[in-house]
């Protein structure tokens, strides 16, 4: 189904890793993606933003958990065990996204990647880096660094 | 470039190893001074230590502390000679002088100016002590005492040169051949120096022809290892003047000998004339010559005539020790930690199994958990440091403060070997100032009035360490006057910190010093009273999971101790559920447990609701509705109240579903991957592998006093 087969991959390609979430493809950057694993239950923050599922342990570092459907707008998964939690280091920072499932890895050629639409929302069009269209699909290419969520510092109290 | 920072690094780690040894040196002097003979080793200890900052101060070009560390050297120079007698007003100048350099090497370390003014007065005081035929020799850059010229014959009768040259320089100008007998000590091994890269300094300045003489070196059965049996003749042609020689040979000064003459270059080719001489002696070495060592200083020449001695008193100075990068550490210590966490996995697994304890896999687990647990504290003990440079530094504040407020202090120290975390100490540095500087102000009276109350004139402030039950205790006592208790009840009645009414205890008298905004200083001093306050040393302390106490007997003194925890990488916490989440509460928050009766519990207005203990009334905070996790609930008599105490001496009733257990918690950030997370200080892994919140009583609490939107007088609720 890729355009180009992961083995034939060139200088210009990207690879990409595809998932699923709320009926619709998305892809990031595979060098982003550090692992990926079943769902297990959260820890839950306090305090913390809708999106945000809570933190779980991946081998003795505290990793908070966002639900990517949550953050962009569509209607929250409700985690059970077929769902995925995609693993990724950005600026050192380790953030796991549950999706619903992970499709494919693929190498994409560079100048496939099409701007984003114009769609309504401006934030929602910034969490994308472009789109890519497969057989009739769109990958819709997540900004991974625009997704990761913000990080509170600590509010000094007077 | 990388690798002269990289240097320059180890410059500076080098500089307060050595101003550490400099400090114990100056204050064995100190202690020593009223003997009348003066210990040899320890001047030549404190000397070395200062020549040796010049000299690495000197590869690096900071000029400032060059030029002071020169000033020093010289006056330390004329008590290693014999020509200054160390009085205690002159020990009392180095010892401020050892200050001044380390402030010099943390400007220069910073790359920032020093702020220190004491500089100019301090080398004219250093230069003064010095007898008087020494002062005009002060500036020159090298020691001009060395003989240039020895008789030739004899000299040349030695000389041996041959064959390796480091660089050839084809086009040969004229120059000067310089000969140069070169012999080293095992401290110059010990120290980590090696003759090749002086060899190669030397050849930096021309050409260089080295031979070894190797007539001292005994039979293998009698040879000892760390001696050093090597002795060379060097032949340097050189435009340089013999001062560039006697540069390459400064830092070695007392753990070499040198000698060097001049051959005039029209007799260069003598020298050649005696490679051939040079290669029979080879051939057919005389053991039983013994070369002439002609020390370059008298005194530094007795200091290794005793070798034993010198290797005793020097031991101490030397620990064996690596240079670790602090985050390899902690990096360790994290993966040791998930060992830990890993092993209660296991057992919990081996639990829901329904594995006996009782088979092999169990008694390998318990032997697993056991290794866990030693090896977790032996890398823990890594961070650990003695708190010796802490105290150190305490005692140059002390010197500081002293001059400033003109009293006269005795500063003691107990304890400097006991061990704390690394951050610890750092973060410890500015509250214990504060409360030292505090101690020499506020603390000790002046002179008229120490004697008129029949104390001794001069002023006692001790700092000890010492551990207590896992934790390591940290007091600061001065002799003073003690805490002026009506007056600081009517400073803390003025500023509206208490209402004038109150019925205060005496303790709770002296915990008003530690309110925010409080300074009971008349008049602001050079000293303290900078609007920070001892509020900002307790809340420093509790942020390393520490607690601060203050007593005080009226014209007895003062004493303020912290109680800290051994590391910061694990906490002693109490693990709860709220509202079916576990949760860990720090066992240092909390004051106690109580379970209470519905009597005790009380509504207050809209506002919520609070408990009695013990006649007064504490607010109750729900956990489980402050972290969002259900609304507060109408009855807490089903619920545990853990009773804490926060930084502003407030105490609320935490109240939470359960208690667990008590035990000891890993302690794994949430700010590098997450954030903060309001009322939770951190987070840590569980037996079971799930993560629990670690809660900030404090923030949590204040939280709820900006909820109320009143500030809640501590004092009057307790009253």
């Amino acid at each position: 189904m890729a355009v180009t087969s992961f083995e034939r991959s060139k200088a210009d390609d990207r690879e990409l890793v595809s998932f699923r979430v709320g009926g619709q493809d998305f892809c990031v950057d595979i060098m982003s993606v550090r692992e990926i694993r079943g769902w297990t239950p959260a820890t839950v923050l306090p305090h913390s933003p809708p999106f945000i599922l809570g933190v779980i342990n991946l081998r003795g570092a505290v990793v908070p958990i966002v639900d990517l459907a949550a953050r962009m707008g569509l209607e929250p998964i409700k985690p059970h065990a077929r769902h995925v939690i995609v693993i990724c280091i950005v600026f050192q920072q380790t953030v796991g996204f549950l999706v619903d499932a992970v499709s494919d890895i693929l190498s994409i050629d560079r100048s496939l990647i099409q701007p984003t639409p114009t769609i309504s929302s401006e934030i929602t069009r910034a969490f994308f880096e472009g789109v890519i269209a497969i057989d009739q699909r769109m990958l819709r290419l997540i900004d991974i660094k625009a997704v990761l969520p913000p990080i509170t510092p600590r509010q000094e109290l007077s | 470039m990388t690798s002269s920072i990289d240097l320059r690094q180890t410059l500076f780690q080098e500089c307060e190893e050595l101003l550490e040894a400099l400090d114990d040196g100056l204050t064995l002097l100190w202690n020593g001074s009223d003997a009348d003979d003066v210990d040899q080793e320890t001047v030549n200890a404190v000397f070395r230590a200062v020549h040796s900052i010049k000299g690495g101060a000197a590869a690096f070009g900071l000029e400032a502390l060059v030029r002071f560390a020169h000033h020093f050297e010289n006056a330390l120079d004329a008590v290693r000679s014999g020509r200054l007698i160390p009085t205690p007003d002159i020990i009392g100048v180095f010892l401020r002088s050892a200050d001044y350099l380390a402030d010099l090497v943390a400007s220069a370390r910073n790359d920032a100016p020093s702020h220190s003014t004491h500089g100019p007065d301090l080398v004219t005081r250093l230069n003064e002590m010095l007898p008087s035929s020494q002062a005009d020799l002060t500036l020159k850059p090298a020691p001009a005492t060395l003989p240039n010229t020895v008789d030739e014959s004899a000299e040349i009768a030695r000389f041996q040169p041959i064959a390796f040259s480091f660089e050839f320089d084809t086009t040969p100008e004229p120059e000067t051949v310089f000969q140069i007998h070169f012999a080293c000590t095992r401290r110059l091994y010990a120290v980590g120096h090696d003759p090749v890269h002086i060899f190669r300094s030397l050849a930096d300045l021309g050409t260089l022809q080295t031979q070894v003489d190797s007539s001292s070196l005994p039979t293998f059965a009698e040879m000892d290892w760390s001696e050093a049996y090597f002795a060379w003749n060097l032949a340097l042609y050189t435009k340089e003047s013999v001062a560039a020689i006697h540069t390459v040979f400064e830092f070695l000064e007392g753990i070499c000998t040198y000698e060097i003459s001049v051959l005039p270059s029209d007799q260069k080719s003598e020298v050649d004339v005696l490679e051939a001489q040079a290669a029979r002696a080879l051939s057919a070495p005389e053991p039983d010559v013994v070369p002439v060592v002609v020390p370059n200083d008298l005194k530094a020449a007795q200091g290794y005539s005793k070798p034993e001695k010198s290797a005793s008193s020097s031991a101490p100075s030397q620990r064996g020790s690596v240079r670790v990068d602090l985050e390899l550490v902690d990096r360790l210590i994290n993966i040791v930690g998930e060992l830990v966490i890993n092993q209660s996995v296991l057992a919990q697994c081996m639990q829901d199994s329904g594995i006996s304890g009782q088979s092999d896999v169990g008694t390998s687990l318990d032997e697993f958990r056991s290794l866990a647990r030693e090896l977790q504290e032996n890398v823990m003990a890594i961070r650990a440091q003695p708190v010796k440079p802490l105290f150190q530094r305490m005692a140059r504040i002390i010197r500081e403060a002293s001059d400033i407020a003109g009293k006269t202090v005795d500063f003691e120290a107990e304890g400097e070997a006991v061990e704390v975390d690394k951050t610890v100490i750092e973060q410890l540095v500015d509250p214990l100032t504060h409360i030292i500087r505090n101690a020499v102000d506020h603390g000790l009276e002046q002179r008229s009035a120490r004697l008129a109350a029949g104390k001794p004139e001069i002023g006692v402030v001790r700092l000890s360490a010492a551990h207590r039950s896992g934790r390591v205790l940290i007091e600061v006592s001065d002799d003073g006057a003690g805490i002026n208790r009506p007056k600081v009840r009517q400073i803390a009645i003025d500023k509206g910190l208490v209402p004038a009414d109150a019925v205060l205890e005496d303790s709770e008298i002296d915990k008003l010093l530690f309110l925010p905004g409080f300074s009971t200083a008349a008049k602001v001093t050079d000293l303290s009273g900078r609007g920070v306050g001892m509020d900002v040393v307790r809340s420093a302390i509790q942020s390393l999971g520490g607690r601060v106490n203050i007593t005080s007997t009226p014209g007895k003194g003062t004493t303020i101790s912290i109680s800290l925890p051994l590391t910061l990488a694990v906490l002693d916490g109490m693990v709860v559920d709220v509202a079916g989440q576990t949760m860990v509460v720090p066992i240092t928050a909390i004051v106690e447990t109580l379970r209470p009766s519905a009597a005790d519990l009380h509504h207050f207005a809209a506002a919520g609701k609070v408990v009695a203990v013990r006649e007064t009334f504490v607010p109750i905070i729900d956990l489980a509705e402050a972290f969002g996790h259900r609304a507060a609930m109408e009855d807490y008599s089903n619920m545990v109240l853990l009773l804490v105490e926060t930084g502003q001496n407030e105490r609320w009733a935490l109240a939470v579903d359960k208690i667990y257990d008590q035990r000891q918690v890993v302690i794994k950030g949430l700010e590098s991957n997450y954030g903060h997370v309001p009322g939770v200080a951190a987070a840590t892994i569980l037996g079971d592998g799930k993560i629990a919140l670690i809660i900030d009583p404090d923030e949590t609490a204040q939280r709820k006093r900006r909820a109320f939107g009143v500030v809640t007088n501590p004092i009057s609720e307790e009253a």
